[in-house]
């Protein structure tokens, strides 16, 4: 049994209403009003503390909002709403046990049929199955925490910056896998900071700045000309604050 | 001197003989606390789990409660288990005083508050680590002990060692409620304390040999395990 149900709205479309957070009076997200149609490769992206974080955490329900909302399809997020999603952190959080057993903890909770060794042979990590996850190199355990994540089939997965400190190689590697996951209807995303990452993946950007949404343009459009300001700065290189 | 010496043999020769009533006593000592210590981890390592995870007001009070519990004197354990155990107490109907019983029971409230605090410690660092991306696997709370609790062992493990190590090394309380009857609840510590005081060296000696052995086994486990925690934690 899939923790999918098929009786429910599918959770594509995001919508945000002046969506606010503040810790000890300072405004970390300032006021958002965002809608996202469903099924689109979206990234976020952003200079360092402009608060992608943070409205990552807010649209997936792990933090809640000093004002405003987030509905999916129509549902404030949940309980429920975050079951049926998944995030990848910028640092992979894997349990203290084998690389298999990683997988199993997350097939165990859903009940779900999927086979551990057919996912661990997609992402090549078949062979370190019973080795501590802890030692895989960092590229191999962002490829295990991003596949576990997709084991639980969620309708959207959430990146936040999963390769900013990782190898090439492993880059691409995890840029495939988000890839095909978002061919197989999965809603995808994606935190970067990266410009060469997000011309690669985005089919629209959102660009946030100092807690503001600073736009929200299909992909071409944003390279080619952005709208505002702030995106402008950073695409052209220079230190945006 | 002399007579020290003298003492002194006379206690390896029991040791190296196999004396019978020197293995009975040991035995009865390991017995006793290694039940009391998977009696005490069975509610304490839940309990220090539960507590690793929960926010509730007064929680603050109660970890200081608790840790201060860590330290009580073992008399003062005994002399409580006496008063409920005694004839007069409320559970004196079950006849459990001067019983092997009575000695596992002052030992569990003994070591619970040792076995709860300590892994409350290690699992609320472990949670720290854990916390969010379970949040984001809306893993239930059953489930979220049970994977602390395991993904815990090697440090748990050594939380159980501690409270071994105090329950099989503790007098006060086993003397209390055990009355050190001979074949009965004469236990390592027990022994000890009084047959020395009756002039009967040699067996205290090698009790007394016994016990540092078991000591220092026991902090060799200890140690070897926080090397095989660190291993598995952060190649
Ligand atoms: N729990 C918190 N308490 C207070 N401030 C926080 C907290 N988390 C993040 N911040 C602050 O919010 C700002 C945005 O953080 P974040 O969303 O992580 O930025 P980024 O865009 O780099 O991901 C930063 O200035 C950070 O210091
Ligand atoms: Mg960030």
């Amino acid at each position: 049994m899939s923790k999918k149900s098929s009786s429910l709205p599918p959770l594509s479309a995001l919508q945000t209403t002046s969506l606010s957070l503040e810790y000890d009076g300072v405004r970390y997200i300032d006021d958002i009003d965002l809608s996202l149609e469903p099924n689109r490769l979206s990234v976020i992206m952003g200079p360092n503390g402009a608060g992608k974080s943070l409205f990552l955490r807010l649209l997936h329900g792990l933090i809640i909002p000093s004002a405003g909302q987030v509905f999916w399809n129509g549902v404030p997020v949940d309980d429920a709403v975050r079951q049926r999603q998944a995030m990848v952190f910028q640092r992979p959080v894997l349990l203290r046990r084998s690389v298999a057993a990683n997988i199993d903890f997350v097939l165990n909770l859903n009940g779900n049929r999927h086979r551990c060794n057919d996912i661990l042979d997609n992402i090549g990590l078949l062979d370190f199955a019973n080795q501590p996850a802890r030692s895989l190199s960092v590229g191999e355990q962002q490829r295990l925490a991003l596949a576990r994540a997709l084991a639980t089939e969620p309708e959207v997965l959430f990146l936040d910056e999963p390769t900013a400190s990782l190898d090439p190689a492993s880059i691409l590697a995890i840029e495939e896998i988000v890839t095909q996951a978002h061919k197989n209807g999965t809603r995808i995303i994606f935190v970067t900071h990266d410009i060469g990452q997000a011309k690669r993946l985005a089919e629209e950007v959102i660009f946030l700045h100092q807690g503001h949404l600073a736009e929200h343009t299909p992909a071409q459009a944003f390279f080619n000309a952005p709208k505002s300001k702030a995106a402008e700065a950073y695409l052209d290189g220079r230190i945006l604050l | 001197m002399q007579e020290f010496s003298d003492a002194l043999l006379l206690a390896f020769e029991l040791i190296f003989s196999g004396d019978k009533d020197l293995i009975e006593i040991i035995g009865l000592s390991l017995r006793v606390s290694l039940t009391a210590m998977v009696v005490a981890c069975a509610l304490g390592l839940p309990l220090g789990a539960i507590l690793a995870i929960s926010r509730f007001r007064g929680r603050r009070p109660v970890l200081v409660i608790l840790n201060a519990l860590m330290g009580l004197p073992p008399v003062v354990v005994g002399l409580l288990v006496y008063l409920h155990l005694s004839r007069a107490g409320p559970m004196g109907s079950f006849g459990l005083l001067y019983t092997p019983t009575a000695m596992i029971i002052a030992q569990v409230i003994l070591i619970l508050p040792i076995i709860a605090a300590l892994s409350r410690q290690i699992l609320e660092d472990l949670n720290a680590e854990y916390a969010e991306q379970f949040l984001s696997l809306s893993v239930p709370r059953r489930a979220v002990i049970s994977a602390l609790l395991w993904d815990g062992r090697y440090a748990l493990m050594t939380v159980a060692l501690a409270g071994f190590g105090r329950a099989i090394a503790e007098v006060g309380a086993v003397i209390i409620v055990g009355g050190n009857i001979d074949h009965l609840t004469r236990v390592m510590t027990s022994a000890i304390a009084l047959e020395t005081s009756k002039g009967d060296l040699p067996l205290a000696l090698a009790l007394g040999f016994v016990l540092l052995l078991i000591a220092f086994a026991v902090n060799a486990a200890v140690m070897s395990l926080r090397l095989t925690t660190g291993r598995y934690a952060n190649v």
